[in-house]
């Protein structure tokens, strides 16, 4: 079994072709937008189209490339799919090509080939079955370096959880290339908040936690947000943010952990899903 | 008002121009980011500069058999050159700065000094950006430098749209949204506290 040659497509399909979920929001974000504001969103959306039709890089920052893989407990080809991941990174380089973006943090260097150590960056997630579903999420720099974590005291309840959000968010400004959508993960401890706050992304944009409460603070945290004036590439508008995704764990009784992940608007990801068979299906 | 300025752009030409415009400029336009601006500010430019357009950018390139293709090019955070900027200006002349983000007192004052104005291109749009590249006609300390580092000399045809973000006249858009921003934030604190 050799999954590499699949997932290079799909990592190529990531750095090309934004989601459709992703495009509608950006479509109706235009719509509503003038100035300034629908002058990015335009630009935005012809750069899809060209992307798209020229199978060029949505955007030159082609990210760090990182999979979340959901693994059946009874998945029968663990190592030929732990070999493939970071081949498909080496493949999807030179193919596309993507941006050389690993660099050594005490040499400098940089493979040239977005490998490095414990990069791809790799999150397992073991559930029920036989079959293995890898998310693929290329993140880039300028959105992932507006990340945060603040551990709040639990006090300040939900009311505190909105404020630091909105807080940051707006603090950011254009820096994450807004519209951004912005994943919250709330709860568990200062690293599983943002590992959630990650895997809220993988969510189509738009689409509600489950839980009605949660539902109600993405809902809430996104109006919040886009009153705030920052716009799209923070030169003013309704649209600072396309949608908050939000996910939590059970916390500490001391602790109210707040994970802030920022995605820009060029929300690149694609799917995977390997059948026990051998079978691959690129989403 | 919307307009396309071709290389050299006299300091008239930027003089011109207001914060809120929609520009595209045509001619030549270079890449330099934190550490190019660093070296050429230590060493002198490789290439004559005045009247040129400025590019913070760290492109995605190719070699192919014609020379070298840009595949995306959008802007990168110009904050980051803040250090070099308005220094950057006064010696070499550059009258457009094509960036994201916006860039700080120094380099506003720089721009009224001299004559030139930042513009905003929409981050991320590196398939757009590579469209109106025509061809690359020098690359320099690519060696040295890597790939984003370099200085990447282009012929661009209508490139854009860029906004005027920050001019000559002393404005800046960005200090006057963060105004607009921070009075809509005490409401929305209000709000959130009620």
């Amino acid at each position: 079994m050799n999954f590499a040659h699949e997932l290079a497509t799909a990592i190529a399909n990531a750095a090309t072709i934004l989601p459709q979920d992703v495009v509608q929001a950006l479509e109706v974000a235009r719509d509503r937008e003038e100035g300034p504001a629908r002058v990015q969103l335009d630009a935005i959306l012809e750069d899809v189209t060209i992307a798209r039709e020229g199978k060029v890089p949505i955007c030159q920052d082609t990210g760090t490339i990182t999979f979340f893989v959901k693994l059946g407990t009874k998945f029968p080809h663990l190592p030929a799919l732990v070999r493939a991941l970071p081949e498909a990174a080496r493949m999807a380089t030179k193919a596309v090509p993507l941006r050389p973006n690993t660099v050594h943090p005490f040499t400098g260097k940089n493979p040239g080939d977005n490998t490095g150590r414990l990069i791809p960056a790799l999150t397992w997630e073991m559930v029920d079955g036989d079959r293995a579903e890898v998310h693929i999420l290329p993140k880039g720099g300028g959105s992932e370096n507006c990340c945060a974590l603040r551990m709040l005291p639990p006090g300040v309840g939900l009311r505190g959880v909105k404020e630091v959000v909105v807080e940051h968010i707006v603090q950011c400004g254009g820096l994450p290339c807004p519209p951004t959508i912005v994943g919250v993960g709330i709860g568990g401890g200062a690293d599983l908040a943002l590992k959630l706050g990650k895997m809220a992304l993988l969510r189509p944009v738009g689409q509600r936690h489950p839980e009605p409460e949660v539902a109600a603070l993405e809902a809430e945290l996104e109006e919040l947000i886009n009153a705030s004036g920052v716009g799209p590439m923070g030169l003013g508008g309704k649209t600072t943010v396309l949608a908050v995704h939000t996910e939590y764990a059970h916390r500490h009784p001391a602790s109210l952990p707040v994970g802030i992940v920022v995605q820009c608007w060029a929300h690149r990801r694609a799917t995977v899903r390997i059948q026990a068979d051998g079978r691959v299906e690129v989403v | 008002m919307e307009r396309v300025l071709t290389t050299p752009i006299s300091e008239k030409e930027a003089r011109a121009l207001n914060a809120g415009d929609v520009i595209y400029v045509s001619g030549t336009m270079f890449t330099a980011r934190d550490e190019a601006h660093r070296m050429m500010l230590e060493r002198g430019s490789p290439l004559p500069v005045e009247g040129l357009a400025l590019f913070h950018c760290g492109p995605v390139a190719r070699e192919a058999d014609e020379g070298w293709e840009i595949v995306a090019a959008g802007p990168t955070t110009s904050a980051r050159m803040e250090l070099f900027e308005a220094d950057f200006l006064r010696r070499f002349k550059t009258r457009v700065i094509v960036g994201k983000g916006g860039m700080g007192e120094r380099t506003l004052a720089a721009l009224g000094e001299m004559g030139a104005v930042y513009t905003h291109f929409t981050g991320g749009a590196g398939a757009l950006a590579a469209k109106a590249v025509k061809r690359v006609t020098a690359v320099h300390w690519l060696e040295e430098l890597g790939m984003p580092e370099a200085i990447w000399v282009m012929e661009v045809e209508k490139f854009g749209p860029l906004v005027v973000t920050m001019d000559s006249h002393g404005k800046s858009l960005y200090k006057d949204l963060s105004v607009t921003v921070g009075k809509n934030m005490d409401a929305i604190r209000a709000r959130i506290r009620a």
